[in-house]
């Protein structure tokens, strides 16, 4: 399969301050998630793929067309759902919806259609004659979400979808991407700095970090077998105890006061982290084998 | 169990061809406008000079002895369009969010990442007011002239004036042309469409007194080139073929005005982002 998104070299500048600096991915087709630290690029790389920002150098190929050539046509096959709120003033959401839809391209009467539909999808039916203005951040959130979707994307960029969600509106929202993502056929580019959203909804991912590629792949591949990493809590000289497991050549994290994550490479397990704990005379509290998850990822990649 | 429909179905319908976008932004505000009763009431009331200059030139062809005063001639026509001035500063204060709403609802960013450019997008927002402006300018100039033609049951006035048409035309879209622009390009701007009608006003009224406060000073009225409005009334007087002495050369007025709308230009070129890059 050819990949939905392909950069090579693309840097993005704010006046002095680079954005993206020498960017080379290819985003394969289904759910890929971008996940970094605010200020990593994320938004930024989204708007570039767009062609709502110039990169300073670099090629773009979204959908197989260049971004530079062919922006109408490749904007004309993608959904964006911006992080901001957004809406057109004065109008209630169907109106709105339907028309994004005749902005997208679709006749009149068959984007009023679509979006009665896809207001119902994303679980807006009963509102959608209600001003947007007076939406809540939950409903403005799945708004955006209808009017990206309204013309039938084959690939949908989303930028923080669950932004300022409550934990029910959240998790909903999550199963909506999911169920986009695996169910409907849609690409998607999911942009979030939450890292249990893109475990949940993607299959792939990017890890971004001032503006680079820090790593990327499938999930499941990036968390390696797992069993490899323990959570640790030890009683006494840590730091001493750390530099230990660093010399043993594990990598360690710490995640909270006293506790921490070691990634154990080969097959060492927990007697070698008890011996290393005996020689530098701390006691062991607490030892968890456990499986790796996209924290772990993304804590090695950006050295977290 | 997530309360939403999953029911989502894939398009395979037809769509528009591209570059057709801005007749639906221009259509959506369009008829957003006249849905707005205050403006219904605003294009009515800029209707009632036509009222009443259409019963001047029925007086004036269909009663002999009516004084010369209510006589028919090109100088009507130039008085009416110059005394539309004000509904075309009013029509032009109601269309003053255009923009501006979009900025403060962060829309920009859901029209530009539609497959539409930003020439697409500007034309779509300059098309309401220019067709409101004509719509209280050219249309009923327009039909003072037709008025005149059906109550004298001649097209002798219009025979003898052949320029009249060109002349209403040229003067009406010079007036709804720098209005529009003015008021779009203030309109990217700010967020705020109180703002943006505070600085038309502004622009407008603060122009022209300076211009007569200069004149008073100076003497001369050659400071008439700083005010817009003025502008307007020197090209309109000179394609009514006015005997009256411009305070400005036309060259001059034509100067002002192009370099409005293409300050205008500029403004909308470096405002109508989706993206604001603060460096």
């Amino acid at each position: 399969m050819p990949p939905v998104v392909d950069l090579e070299g693309v840097s993005v500048r704010y006046g002095k301050n680079p954005a993206l600096r020498d960017v080379s991915i290819a985003l394969p087709s289904g759910a890929v998630g971008l996940l970094g630290p605010n200020g990593a690029g994320k938004s930024t790389l989204l708007k570039a793929v767009l062609g709502l920002l110039v990169p300073e150098r670099g090629r773009m190929r979204v959908l197989g067309l260049d971004v530079r050539h062919s922006p109408l046509q490749i904007r004309r096959r993608i959904g964006y759902m911006p992080e901001t709120d957004a809406h057109i003033p004065g109008m209630n959401a169907v109106a709105f919806v339907a028309y994004c839809g005749e902005l997208a391209g679709l006749p009149r009467a068959d984007a009023m259609q679509r979006a009665h539909e896809v207001l119902y999808y994303v679980g807006l039916g009963e509102a959608r004659y209600r001003n947007v203005e007076q939406y809540s951040t939950g409903m403005k959130q799945r708004i955006k979400l209808a009017q990206a979707l309204v013309h039938d994307p084959e690939l949908l960029f989303l930028d923080e979808p669950t932004n300022g969600m409550d934990p029910k509106g959240r998790d909903e929202m999550l199963e909506l991407v999911r169920d986009i993502a695996h169910n409907k056929q849609i690409n998607l580019i999911l942009s979030s700095h939450l890292l249990p959203d893109v475990e949940y909804t993607c299959d792939h991912v990017i890890v971004l970090d001032k503006g680079a590629v820090a790593t990327q792949g499938p999930i499941e591949a990036l968390k390696g077998p797992g069993g490899r990493v323990f959570e640790i809590r030890v009683k006494g000289d840590t730091a001493a105890f750390i530099a230990a497991l660093q010399a043993a050549g594990l990598e360690c994290h710490a995640t909270d006061e006293d506790v921490m994550r070691a990634f154990v490479p080969d097959d060492r397990g927990a007697p070698f982290l008890f011996q290393l704990a005996s020689q530098q005379h701390v006691q062991v509290r607490h030892l968890k084998a456990s499986v790796p998850t996209l924290e772990d990822v993304f804590a090695k990649a950006v050295g977290e | 169990m997530p309360i939403h429909d999953q029911g989502y179905r894939h398009y395979a319908g037809q769509r528009t061809p591209h570059g057709q976008a801005w007749l639906v932004i221009a259509r959506t505000h369009l008829m957003a406008a006249i849905k707005y009763r205050p403006f219904q009431i605003l294009l009515l009331v800029a209707w009632g000079r036509f009222a009443a200059y259409a019963a001047r030139i029925y007086f004036a062809t269909s009663v002999p002895q009516a004084p010369s005063f209510f006589a028919v001639s090109p100088q009507l026509f130039q008085d009416f369009l110059s005394g539309q001035s004000i509904f075309v500063f009013l029509v032009t204060i109601a269309q003053a969010g255009l923009i501006a709403d979009d900025r403060r609802a962060n829309a920009l960013q859901v029209y530009l990442s539609k497959p539409l450019t930003r020439v697409e997008y500007i034309t779509g927002k300059l098309v309401p007011p220019m067709i409101f402006l004509l719509g209280v300018t050219w249309l009923p100039a327009m039909l003072l002239v037709v008025t005149q033609i059906v109550l004298s049951g001649s097209f002798a006035f219009l025979r003898e004036n052949l320029f009249l048409l060109p002349a209403i035309t040229l003067a009406s879209f010079v007036r709804t042309l720098v209005s529009a622009f003015l008021i779009l390009a203030l309109s990217a701007s700010t967020k705020s469409r109180r703002f943006v009608s505070v600085m038309f006003a502004g622009l407008t009224f603060f122009t022209a007194g300076m211009y007569q406060s200069l004149r008073a000073i100076t003497g001369s009225r050659a400071w008439a080139a700083i005010s817009p409005g003025d502008m307007v009334d020197v090209i309109t007087a000179w394609v009514f073929r006015a005997r009256t002495t411009p305070p400005v050369p036309v060259v001059v007025a034509l100067a002002v005005v192009v370099g409005l709308i293409v300050l205008s230009v500029i403004v909308l070129e470096r405002r109508v982002r989706a993206v604001e890059v603060v460096a």
